[in-house]
């Protein structure tokens, strides 16, 4: 029981904070204000800190969850995320009064489900944590109820999201049918022992699986729901679906797909190829046609899927560190460059048009500079981690022998290139367009910016302990 | 653990770049303050090469000052530099020209001077880490992070057409860069496959044993890279757009120094990498070469801007350093390199005048300017001499480069070499045609008479770049002397006997070919 409850410590910690800052709203004072954003802070630096305890123990909790290193990777990737999220939520929630009870507690909640579903090691859990986080980024999505765009955002991310887990659902289902189990070593263990090759039925249900997680990664062409939802949620909200979200759903498409589907590995690799060049070229050319950044940056993390994708296809330990290097280098990345979106805008402007960064350098140069570095690091450019994160995920492409998807994945990024240089183009060599002077930045989002930055120099430049960290959460598990 | 001076002389540009940041300079009240610091702080890089060069033993043909650090054991990623007798002058050029480009902006650059300084250095850091760097990740890390600031200085200090000019600068760059990453890393994987070990550590690679198929992809990967920076014809059309619009300072580093490293790539890493399809597609890329050399020079005559002239000279003029290294001999490699550091003094000088002029006319058109002599006699004076330097007068610098380079291509393909010396002469042609129609005739035009000479800044910008082009035609074997040895040993390596590959196609032996590892005669009997 002792060692049941250590293995889901972190989870505990996010619940149990996201419960606490929901109390809190409701029994604070009229008037006055509790930092319920310090709360959500402090609760994930706590599960961070259980992470590192728990790192090399390779715990398991009832069975069905593991605290091996591989989920606990993920979960300081989450927590770094969550806590980047809250530093640049703390004065936007105020400016735009999305209520801040529900937004601080969805976020933990969403987090706690995506902790979930990258220790879970049972299907059905996975189903579990996937409903938890959806559930919360549904809600999140459509948390100013005054904006219409929102309000789209969000049922159509509702819609399609539903959709997606039915697929996830089938799949499970059948797989149950076929193995007699939903526990993930129990189907690897049952797909390598069937001797005259996949039936009809694992097939069915490795496809209906692969749909659902393609949902969830926005693979193309299951894509359709990511432009429109990244569009119309908060800007802060968009950052943390486009970073938390993918890290869960590809942690569990990794797990998944490499330890209990690896029998199957010929069968789904093609399709998965398919998918990755689908989404990279698309990503990358429907990227460059967006005057929209939000939405810019929704192809972009549709293209940084593709990426990690041809790390999944490569399915040797190489590319799954390489994946695990990728989100966390992603994932603090895309989260600041959010980050920076929302922390111009005002209340009556989005500041999401690439013409409203028209000579940002004049009036912010350190901003301008903290969302070059973001950007050249999306972009994969050196010293950044960006890069460091691209050349992982091909060098796992190229020892495998898939040249041809490291050719067109080292192509399309610099075709990416091409659309992140435009707002640095804008910020940097135009006239200076402000009608009024961008809002001040607080502290809080001002630590932000520093942390994500160094972070992004640090994963850049010296990248070793962070990928031997990689490697480790990767050895011996799948 | 000796003195790092190579380390030393590749973070120094960028320690003091990031100090410049730290001075407050709101609305350029400092600007001269800052334009002094980073003065000083290029002179101090140039003593610091010049101090590299003052402790290199120019009679070994080994890589010197060798640092070897850790640093992605994973992969076996090391911090890897060193210097030998190809990269040694390379490294004198980046440290001689940036002290050049900073004193030409003086006036030039008003706005954002401290920014302007910054990216200068950084992108000083970077090219001295690319002739420094003997481990092929950290060569790529320079290679790309250098076009960053590259970026930046033609696209907020260039003229009109900037913004264009610099996205396709990078795009183009990266794009070819890309797939030599992918190669790279083919060649690290190989290296694993062969020996169980991750290296990126170009000498280990240089010993590798490739089939001829992989060697002539990656060759082909490594060469479409450096073809587009040299840039070879027909990789060639973001040079004019990138050299007319960047300021003075970005095109005299651009064509100073950024251009050698493409031709460094090739002799480094592309030729000595992959020797067998290095020496088979010589033949192609000396053609295209020799294309170059006279299709540069034909549009470079019918251009009406100074600055786009230059640029398209430039073009005919690195076919001459590229013809050089595809003979793969002694005299093309030792006139290539040669003629790398001509081209970046001559090339550089230019630049430096073009951009004087421009500042004080604010227009680059040949028609504006006529007679110059009568007004500025001592600018005329150090501009013909450029010119001279320029077009391989004897007795200056570009003859003893353009004759090395052609006498090597002459003795590998005599039909190649007659082509490309027709470029010798269109180049006389462009140049003494665009320098009488500036200098000579009557003063027409009314705007030219208030003109001023040359004044002490000006002479401290061009004034080093006239007195090495006199001295390195007088006694270029200084220069050449320490790169001797390096260059004979890359050409032993590019014609060693390689029994392997031969029979590396499994005809006789029907056992799969040992991991082996050959060794180039001079390395066995070391």
């Amino acid at each position: 029981m002792m060692t049941d409850l250590q293995a889901i410590m972190p989870i505990l910690i996010v619940t149990l904070t996201a419960i606490v800052t929901m109390v809190a709203e409701s029994f604070q004072p009229r008037g006055e204000r509790v930092p319920l954003g310090g709360l959500g802070l402090i609760g994930l630096t706590g599960a961070a800190v259980a992470s590192v305890l728990l790192w090399g123990r390779d715990l398991t909790g009832f069975g069905v969850m593991r605290a091996d290193n591989f989920a606990l990777f993920i979960n300081v990737t989450l927590c770094a995320i969550g806590v980047l999220t809250i530093l640049f939520s703390t004065s936007v929630v105020e400016r735009e009064r999305i209520p801040s009870g529900e937004y601080f507690a969805l976020t933990l909640f969403g987090i706690s489900g995506m902790m979930l579903m990258a220790g879970a090691s049972d299907l059905l859990v996975i189903f579990l944590a996937l409903e938890v986080m959806s559930l919360s980024v549904y809600v999140l999505t459509g948390i100013r109820r005054s904006s219409e765009a929102g309000a789209e955002a969000a049922f159509k991310y509702f819609l399609l999201g539903a959709f997606s887990s039915a697929f996830f659902l089938y799949g499970i289902a059948f797989t149950y049918g076929v193995v007699g189990s939903t526990r993930l070593e129990q189907v690897a263990a049952t797909l390598a022992s069937q001797v005259s090759g996949p039936s009809v039925m694992t097939i069915l249900a490795l496809a209906l699986l692969l749909v659902g997680f393609a949902f969830k990664v926005s693979a193309v062409p299951f894509h359709m729901w990511t432009p429109d939802a990244y569009e119309g949620a908060p800007t802060l909200v968009t950052g943390f679906m486009s970073t938390g979200v993918k890290a869960a759903a590809f942690a569990a498409f990794i797990r998944v797909f490499l330890s209990a589907f690896e029998p199957l590995h010929a069968e789904w690799a093609p399709i998965v190829s398919a998918l990755a060049v689908a989404t990279m070229v698309l990503g990358t050319t429907v990227g460059v046609a967006q005057s929209n950044v939000k939405r810019m940056l929704a192809y972009s993390s549709i293209a940084h899927g593709g990426y990690l994708l041809v790390g999944l296809i490569a399915a040797n330990s190489v590319g799954k560190a390489g994946m695990l290097f990728y989100l966390a280098a992603y994932g603090v990345t895309n989260v600041a460059a959010f980050g920076v979106m929302a922390l111009l805008s005002t209340d009556d402007h989005p500041h999401d048009n690439v013409r409203d960064f028209a000579g940002l350098w004049h009036r912010r140069p350190a901003l301008a500079a903290a969302m070059t570095v973001f950007l050249l690091s999306l972009g994969g450019l050196p010293p950044t981690a960006g890069f460091v994160a691209k050349w992982y995920v091909f060098a796992a492409a190229v020892q495998e022998g898939y040249y041809g998807l490291a050719i067109i994945g080292m192509l399309t990024s610099v075709i990416s290139v091409y659309f992140y240089l435009r707002i640095v183009v804008l910020m940097y060599m135009s006239e200076d367009v402000a009608v009024d002077p961008a809002p001040r930045l607080p502290r809080g989002a001002v630590a932000g910016l520093a942390l994500a930055t160094l972070a992004i120099f640090y994963l850049g430049v010296l990248p070793t302990r962070v990928i031997n960290l990689a490697v480790q959460s990767v050895q011996g598990l799948f | 653990m000796t003195f790092p001076l190579l380390s030393l002389t590749v973070f120094a540009p960028l320690l003091g770049a990031l100090l410049l940041l730290a001075i407050p300079n709101k609305d350029g009240e400092r600007n001269g303050l800052v334009r002094v610091i980073a003065l000083g702080i290029s002179l101090v890089v140039f003593a610091l090469t010049v101090a590299v060069w003052a402790a290199f033993d120019g009679t070994s043909a080994d890589f010197q000052m060798v640092e070897r650090v850790p640093w992605i054991p994973a992969f076996g990623i090391d911090y890897h530099l060193g210097i030998d007798g190809i990269s040694l002058w390379l490294v004198v050029l980046a440290g001689f020209l940036t002290p050049l480009a900073l004193l030409s902006s003086w006036h030039g650059v008003e706005k954002k001077v401290k920014e302007f300084s910054f990216f200068l250095l950084a992108l000083e850091a970077g090219m001295i880490g690319v002739f420094l760097s003997l481990d092929l990740f950290l060569f790529y890390i320079f290679w790309d992070a250098m076009l960053i600031p590259m970026y930046f200085l033609i696209g907020i200090w260039g003229y009109d057409q900037r913004v264009y000019a610099a996205v396709k600068f990078i795009l183009y760059t990266m794009a070819g860069s890309v797939l030599m990453l992918i190669a790279i890393i083919g060649l690290a994987v190989i290296h694993a496959q062969a020996t169980g070990q991750y290296s990126f550590n170009l000498l280990q690679l240089y010993q590798l044993t490739l089939d001829p198929r992989t060697q002539l992809w990656f060759f082909l990967a490594f060469a479409l890279a450096f073809a587009i920076k040299v840039p070879l014809f027909p990789f060639h059309t973001w040079l004019p757009d990138a050299h007319v619009q960047a300021p003075t300072a970005g095109s005299v580093i651009l064509a100073g120094v950024l251009l050698k490293m493409g031709t460094y790539g090739l002799i480094r890493f592309a030729f000595p990498l992959f020797p067998d399809a290095a020496l088979q597609a010589a033949p192609y890329i000396g053609t295209l070469a020799v294309i170059g050399i006279v299709y540069g020079a034909l549009v470079a005559m019918v251009q009406p801007d100074m600055k786009k002239l230059v640029a398209y000279s430039s073009v005919s003029h690195m076919g001459v350093i590229v013809l050089g290294i595809c003979a793969a001999n002694v005299q093309g490699m030792q006139g290539a390199i040669y003629q790398m550091l001509n081209h970046g003094i001559s090339t550089g000088g230019l630049f430096l005048i073009v951009g004087m002029l421009s500042d004080r006319r604010h227009t680059r058109q040949i028609a504006e300017f006529g007679g110059l002599k009568h007004v500025m006699p001592k600018m005329v004076a150090a501009f013909l001499l450029i010119t001279l330097s320029s077009i391989g007068m004897p007795g200056l610098n570009g003859f003893i480069g353009e004759f090395l380079s052609l006498m090597g291509g002459y003795r590998w393909r005599p039909d190649l070499a007659a082509v490309a010396a027709t470029g010798v002469i269109l180049s006389a042609v462009y140049m003494l045609w665009m320098f009488q129609r500036v200098n000579y005739g009557p003063l027409t035009n009314p705007k030219n008479k208030g003109l001023h000479d040359l004044e002490p800044r000006e002479w401290a910008a061009l004034g080093p770049t006239l007195v090495l082009a006199i001295v390195m035609g007088v006694v270029p074997n200084f220069f050449l002397a320490p790169m001797a040895p390096s260059v004979d040993r890359l050409v032993q390596r590019l014609h060693a006997q390689r029994p392997a590959l031969a029979e590396a196609v499994p005809v006789t032996t029907p056992k799969p070919v040992p991991a082996s590892v050959s060794l180039t005669p001079e390395q066995a009997a070391r």
